[in-house]
């Protein structure tokens, strides 16, 4: 990695952080969609307390990860509407750039979504969620779901379903992810002892390396015209 | 007709008596598997002696894991096929991929309905969440979506490229069946072969290879029919099978053009 490429990476992910600075299209639909899915979730499963208490990191995590497909899906098209991936094609930096750039933005917002949800379900469903150990579960498993995402999302801008295909292309792909990140953070919300929290999260730093080694390697496939 | 077919980019044709030496030897392939088949059902069902806790109910197991290596090796065929076509471009390596992913879906739904015949009896349920019957249903539909996102992309260079891409990512889902089961510990499948590293206490339904006579080598036939001929035989006409409803397709715009 050279200078020039850390450079070019630190401007594309600039863009998009001024962009979202400027509209705060992308985080209040993430964050208000996060709320009212939490809030459901909440109510579908208030019969029980004890199954309630067990499946929080479940709910936890089919959120983010829905939320970041909204997310993904809004600001492809944004890049789109805008023809801001023309113009970054065009730019004569290097494709790894790109796509590291976007990464770091796309897990900017999942990441912050899932640090604004975690207190708020930590009161909603009475359990200590602010510990440091949910803290890195949420940066390594919003991580593995934003370069799969990254990657997905540059793909379905050339399908005709466009938007309705990325959660059927993305679930799938991102539930290695969703197991390991709400095995590791499950027993943490329950503040049940959780002694394999440790291995998912090993497992999860894992996972992450390899999708970016892969997603980052297929993602000039992608992007290339043709 | 030659010279339309001379002009189609694909028609990089092989001569005549080559073409026929294929389809020859494919023939010859159909045909060994078929008996391979029959073969293998009659050591399955025969030869191998009867399970002494399950009875003859065990006997699909000589299909039902054999597929799922059958599929495995039909979508390995499918990456192969990606990574090969975004290094060369070269369209039969994608019509090696989409035929992968074709036949890896069919027997993987072997697969699956085996398994869950099995699980009747056994388990008392067709069906349970079990992670690794969960993982596997995940896994079928990943490709799905895989045939849904060529279907959906209009230009062909566009459609293979992507495809390309999305045969490579799905993999994932074949390494979490494989994976699964042997970090789960409350998977109640059992891991016949292979190393485990939490060993599931719940797994019901296991067996040792040795117990009776015939089961090794029923199981080992079935491998080779199941994981290596059933696939090759399929994929060799899938692509076949393309190659002629590419040159039609080319006919055809030819036709139409002049």
């Amino acid at each position: 990695m050279t200078a020039a490429f850390l450079r070019a990476m630190i401007a594309v992910a600039r863009k998009d952080f001024r962009a979202e600075a400027r509209s705060r299209e992308l985080l209040s639909l993430m964050g208000l969609f996060s709320l009212l899915s939490i809030l459901i979730f909440s109510f579908a499963l208030e019969l029980n307390r004890t199954a309630r208490l067990e499946v929080v990191g479940g709910v936890l995590w089919v959120t983010i990860l829905f939320a970041s497909i909204l997310g993904l899906n809004r600001g492809m098209a944004l890049e789109r509407e805008g023809g801001g991936m023309d113009a970054l094609l065009i730019a004569p930096i290097p494709r790894g750039a790109i796509f590291a750039g976007k990464l770091i933005g796309n897990f900017a917002f999942a990441f912050t979504v899932g640090v604004l949800l975690t207190p708020i379900m930590s009161a909603l469903y009475t359990v200590p969620a602010l510990q440091p150990s949910v803290i890195g579960a949420l940066a390594l498993g919003t991580l593995g779901i934003a370069t799969v995402g990254t990657v997905l999302a540059a793909l379905i801008g050339a399908t005709r379903a466009r938007d309705s295909l990325l959660p059927i292309l993305m679930l799938p792909v991102a539930l290695p992810v969703l197991i390991a990140a709400s095995r590791a953070s499950g027993g943490l919300l329950t503040g049940a002892a959780n002694a394999d929290a440790g291995a998912w999260l090993l497992g999860l730093a894992l996972m992450d390396a390899i999708y970016l080694l892969v997603c980052g390697a297929l993602f000039g496939f992608v992007v290339e015209e043709g | 007709m030659e010279a339309a077919r001379g002009a189609h980019p694909l028609s990089a044709e092989m001569p005549a008596s080559q073409a026929r030496t294929g389809t020859i030897a494919l023939t010859v392939l159909t045909i060994l598997t078929i008996f391979g088949v029959i073969f293998g059902l009659y050591m399955g069902l025969v030869r191998a002696g009867t399970d002494i806790d399950q009875g003859s109910v065990q006997r699909i197991f000589y299909i039902h894991m054999p597929s799922f290596f059958g599929a495995m090796l039909a979508f390995g065929a499918a990456v192969v096929g990606g990574i090969m076509y975004l290094r060369t471009r070269q369209h039969k390596w994608d019509t090696l991929s989409l035929a992968g992913v074709e036949i890896g879906i069919a027997l993987a739904l072997v697969n699956l309905v085996t398994g869950a015949i099995w699980a009747r009896p056994i388990w008392n349920t067709w069906w349970n969440w079990d992670p690794r019957l969960t993982a596997d249903a995940i896994m079928v539909l990943t490709y799905a979506a895989y045939l849904m996102l060529r279907s959906g992309i209009d230009n062909p260079d566009t459609r293979r490229r992507f495809a390309a891409v999305y045969g490579i990512i799905a993999f994932t889902s074949v390494l979490m069946v494989l994976i699964i089961p042997r970090i789960i510990p409350t998977t109640i499948h059992p891991v016949v072969i292979g190393p485990v590293f939490t060993s599931s206490e719940l797994a019901q339904g296991g067996f040792e290879l040795q117990a009776t006579a015939g089961v090794g080598a029923a199981l080992g036939i079935n491998f080779i029919v199941w994981m290596f001929l059933i696939p090759i035989t399929l994929l060799w006409h899938r692509i076949r099978l393309q190659n002629l409803a590419d040159r039609v397709e080319a006919m055809k715009t030819e036709a139409l053009s002049s």
